[in-house]
């Protein structure tokens, strides 16, 4: 190929050649085109709708009235949570990774465990915890006598700061789970020199650890700030008025479809933005291991009060992130002596396992695809056809299922009639109706956290690796078995249980594309939290976070070891 | 070891198989895709299978029924379509996602007012918005919708977000009966009033009043008897509240409804209506609507006595294509006075 092109470029009026290299090029690089193509279908159907607007009557009462509100309330979510998740997230990833203290090794991985737990659930929890008859406000009446919220000042969760406060708390993972690894591994070398250069601890983490750092915690960012921009069920309960509602108020209430769609595109290039950011972040950092076999940073032991303090700091989101809205489901069903295990559970679980394991598969076999052609291809485009086919995780669930629902409806009516042509027996609808629409939209929309499972494994493994055992002869199949996968393996299978989480908690698109008489557990909770009563979900929610709890666990454990 | 990965992938797969196809051994079938959820809906659903024999498949679906059911075009398997909230059926009928009911329990048992004039959809129950009042701190048993605007109860009121489907719908009412600028001045007084943010949902009205953050706040009357009879650890909020008799200085109280329209291509047409006819008898109006505390539609059938303690409803006469009308207006507004900042 290089050679090919390498000649194109020296004679521009050979263009036969020059396209046929290029159709090689793009013939070569099909399982990126595939994944972009499926990753753009909805992002496609959502535009035309948003062209097909007849009616452009909304717009100025939009732009007037709701647009500059609603803008301005998800800038400040989105400056509050990130600003929350990277306090959390970057200060426990570096207390863990640097310091040995009582029950470490236990929070190591129970600091993930927030993520297990959707946000919408977290956020009723603390609404009842904080409220004037929850345990906290009654002990403050108890203890000065107070008798109604007229004798004090109590604040609301119910508002943009108890947003960025719940968000902050369920989000923060992400950011851990990425600055950890780095923490952990890569800078090894560079602390320990600081170390002996006689840097002290805040001016190894300040000018040291914190900058390299940097693209590791833009990764996980992006991440927490995508998921809280595309948030509905938390925003909506604290009222928070975002951009992502007023697409909905304006499906809904304003019956706009196009005029959502509209919206939709807008917030797609406020997204794009926020990952051109992410890529900027990143610029001309690229930090692959020595050659020489990398190792963890040597701990340094935290004694005595030190080592309470560590282990306050690293508990106290686990506490509140976790184990306060966990304890609030598990109290009440206890207290309502509710049963956990029921047979239409149990077959709730089956579907949910079933259909998450399907996107993780999807997610992760096209992700491969997509790495494989970044990591061997030499084509200029292929770093930007990478960028688009993360695009899935950004657009709002239920404006990707909108835009799936679509293109597959007109496919499986497609299939339908041509079985029907041939067989004279109506098929109905094969994808939607047999769940391959929601495996497909899992896959769509967490390929790109799947493709950072790849690039942070791959990013261990520098190419300069690949290009000494191309030049022993190994072939590119080999490069990958013998020296990618066993060095990455540990990164994606992390990348693969994230997914599987994910999926397992995904909403908007499972309730809008799965089969008839198919429930899973998340849809089980939101139909019980549409109602109000989500304490009757509460066996379901927990059924979430028992499954999430072993992959959370292998996940974090992932982390800790360079082989 | 990858063996065994993909056997286990393998396995998975097949067990998505069969829960996706429960192989039926009902001879006649019916596809419901609903809005109403699971909890409320299958007790009648189940009911009905047993008295007729005919298997319910379904699905809970929220925002985005019509958009699916109008995507899978002739190919659906959606026979009848249950949703919340006139504003849905009447905008499914107007999409062309319908078709008559032809089953005549509708023109039999459904007041005019809710039900389409071509039997697009009908009505299955009624729920009215209405003022809940402390019952130490307001003395008053009756109040106006108009009088949410006035000064005397600054700081003193609660209610969820004014672009929640409920209060678009109540704004719309307001649109429809006195026009927009009215309206606006209105929700400016109202939102003057209010004691804390437009968030939550209707039961924290109660819970609020019970706090002491609010005397009044708007819920529908549904939750009352959810909480009266239902949920013990909330019967304290509800028994701090009582429901005041609300309605328009010059009209009656807020309703909406929840109802039933079958889809266009309905492959199980005559059992679809089966389940219409059904779900509009004696049996499942009793079941269907107690089992929430709303109001029957079959004036035959008695509400719960938690239902009839909320007095009857006097419904608006402003009807519900017009409310439907005036909802984007409503959402405009609410933006305009920022209801919800």
């Amino acid at each position: 190929m290089s050679k090919a092109s390498s000649q194109n470029r020296s004679n521009p009026t050979a263009l036969p050649a020059r396209i046929t290299s290029g159709l090689a090029g793009l013939w070569r690089n099909w399982p990126l085109l595939l994944a972009c193509m499926l990753v753009l279908l909805p992002v496609a159907a959502v535009m035309v709708v948003a062209f097909s607007a007849s009616d452009n009557s909304l717009w100025p009462d939009l732009l007037r009235y709701t647009l500059p509100n609603a803008a301005w309330n998800t800038l400040l979510l989105l400056a509050g949570v990130g600003l929350l998740t990277s306090i959390i997230g970057v200060g426990t990833a570096w207390v863990i990774s640097q310091h040995d203290f009582p029950g470490r090794n236990l929070l190591d991985w129970m600091l993930v465990l927030p993520l297990a737990l959707p946000t919408y659930i977290t956020a009723y929890v603390y609404v009842e915890y904080l409220s004037f008859q929850g345990p906290f406000q009654t002990l403050l009446r108890a203890t000065f006598g107070f008798r109604s919220l007229r004798d004090y000042w109590f604040p609301d969760v119910r508002s943009t700061a108890g947003a960025i406060f719940v968000m902050g708390l369920v989000l923060y993972p992400y950011v851990y789970l990425t600055t950890r690894a780095l923490f952990a591994m890569q800078s090894a070398c560079i602390i320990e020199s600081a170390r002996t250069l006689g840097a002290n601890r805040k001016r190894q983490f300040w000018s040291v650890a914190l900058p390299m750092a940097r693209p590791a915690l833009a990764a996980g960012l992006t991440l927490a700030l995508l998921e809280a921009l595309n948030d509905i069920g938390a925003t909506s309960y604290l009222g928070v008025q975002t951009l992502t509602l007023s697409i909905y108020t304006t499906w809904l209430s304003r019956g706009s479809l196009a005029g959502a769609a509209q919206i939709a595109c807008v917030l797609m290039l406020l997204v794009a933005a926020l990952i051109s950011f992410e890529t900027w972040a990143r610029r001309q950092q690229r930090y692959t291991l020595s050659v020489r076999k990398p190792r963890i940073v040597s701990r340094t032991p935290l004694a005595g009060r030190a080592g309470w303090a560590a282990l306050a700091v690293c508990a106290l989101p686990v506490l509140l992130g976790f184990v306060l809205p966990a304890g609030w489901l598990l109290v009440d069903l206890v207290q309502r002596r509710a049963t956990l295990f029921t047979f239409e559970l149990a077959k709730q679980l089956a579907a949910t396992l079933a259909l998450a394991s399907g996107g993780t598969a999807l997610a992760m076999i096209l992700g491969l695809g997509v790495m494989l052609c970044v990591r061997f291809g030499r084509e200029s485009w292929l770093p930007s056809a990478k960028r688009v086919a993360s695009l899935g995780y950004a657009l709002p669930g239920t404006v990707l299922a909108l835009g799936l629902v679509l293109p597959l409806a007109l496919l499986d009516n497609a299939i339908s009639s041509l079985w029907q042509s041939l067989t004279g027996r109506a098929a109905g609808l094969i994808l939607i109706g047999s769940g391959a629409a929601v495996v497909l939209a899992y896959g769509v929309r967490f390929l790109s956290i799947a493709i950072g499972g790849y690039d942070s494994g791959l990013s261990r493994v520098s190419t300069r690796v690949d290009d000494a055992a191309r030049a022993l002869g190994a072939s590119q199949r080999e490069v990958s078995r013998t020296i990618h996968w066993p060095l990455a393996r540990r990164a994606i299978a992390a990348g693969g249980l994230l997914v599987f989480i994910d999926c397992m908690k995904e909403l908007p698109a499972t309730l809008l594309l799965r089969p008839l008489n198919v429930e899973t557990l998340a849809t089980v909770v939101y139909g019980h939290a549409s109602r109000g009563s989500f304490e009757d979900g509460a066996a379901a929610a927990l059924l979430i976070v028992l499954a999430g709890l072993y992959p959370v666990y292998r996940m974090a454990r992932a982390g800790d070891d360079p082989r | 070891m990858l063996e065994m990965h993909f056997r286990r992938r393998f396995a998975a797969l097949s067990l998505l198989g069969l829960i996706v196809f429960p192989a039926g051994a009902f001879a006649q079938q019916v596809n419901v895709y609903t809005t109403r959820e699971p909890t409320l809906l299958n007790p009648v659903l189940e009911a009905f299978t047993k008295d007729t024999g005919i298997k319910v498949n379904s699905v809970f679906l929220k925002d985005g029924l019509l958009e699916r059911v109008q995507a899978e075009g002739a190919a659906s398997p959606a026979d009848v379509m249950i949703m919340v909230d006139a504003a849905r059926l009447i905008s499914a009928a107007a999409a062309g996602a319908t078709q008559p009911i032809t089953t005549d329990m509708v023109s039999k048992t459904v007041p005019a007012a809710l039900r389409d004039p071509a039997n697009q959809w009908t009505a299955l129950t009624v729920r009215s918005r209405i003022v809940y009042a402390s019952r130490d701190r307001v003395a008053q048993n009756a109040i106006t919708y108009e009088e949410l605007a006035d000064p005397k109860w600054k700081g003193r009121i609660c209610i969820r977000s004014g672009q929640n489907d409920y209060n678009n719908s109540l704004f719309g009412a307001v649109v429809a009966r006195s026009g927009e600028a009215a309206t606006e001045t209105w929700l400016r007084g109202f939102k003057a009033n209010l004691a804390r943010k437009a968030a939550g949902g209707d039961r924290d009205v109660a819970k609020d009043i019970q706090a002491g953050l609010c005397d009044i706040g708007v819920a529908n009357t549904y939750y009352l008897g959810l909480m009266l009879n239902r949920e013990p650890e909330r019967k304290a909020w509800a028994d701090a509240v009582k429901p005041l008799q609300t309605t328009f200085a010059d009209g009656g109280t807020h309703a909406n409804v929840s109802g039933a329209a079958i889809a266009r291509n309905a492959p199980n047409k005559t059992q679809a209506n089966a389940l219409i006819a059904y779900m509009l008898g004696e049996k499942a109006q009793a079941l269907y609507a107690n089992g929430n505390f709303e109001y029957p539609v079959n004036a035959s059938v008695a509400g719960s006595e938690t239902v009839r303690l909320f007095g009857a409803i006097k419904a608006d006469d402003v009807s519900l294509d017009a409310i439907a009308r005036s909802r984007k207006a409503a959402a405009n507004l609410v933006d305009k006075v920022g209801f919800d900042n």
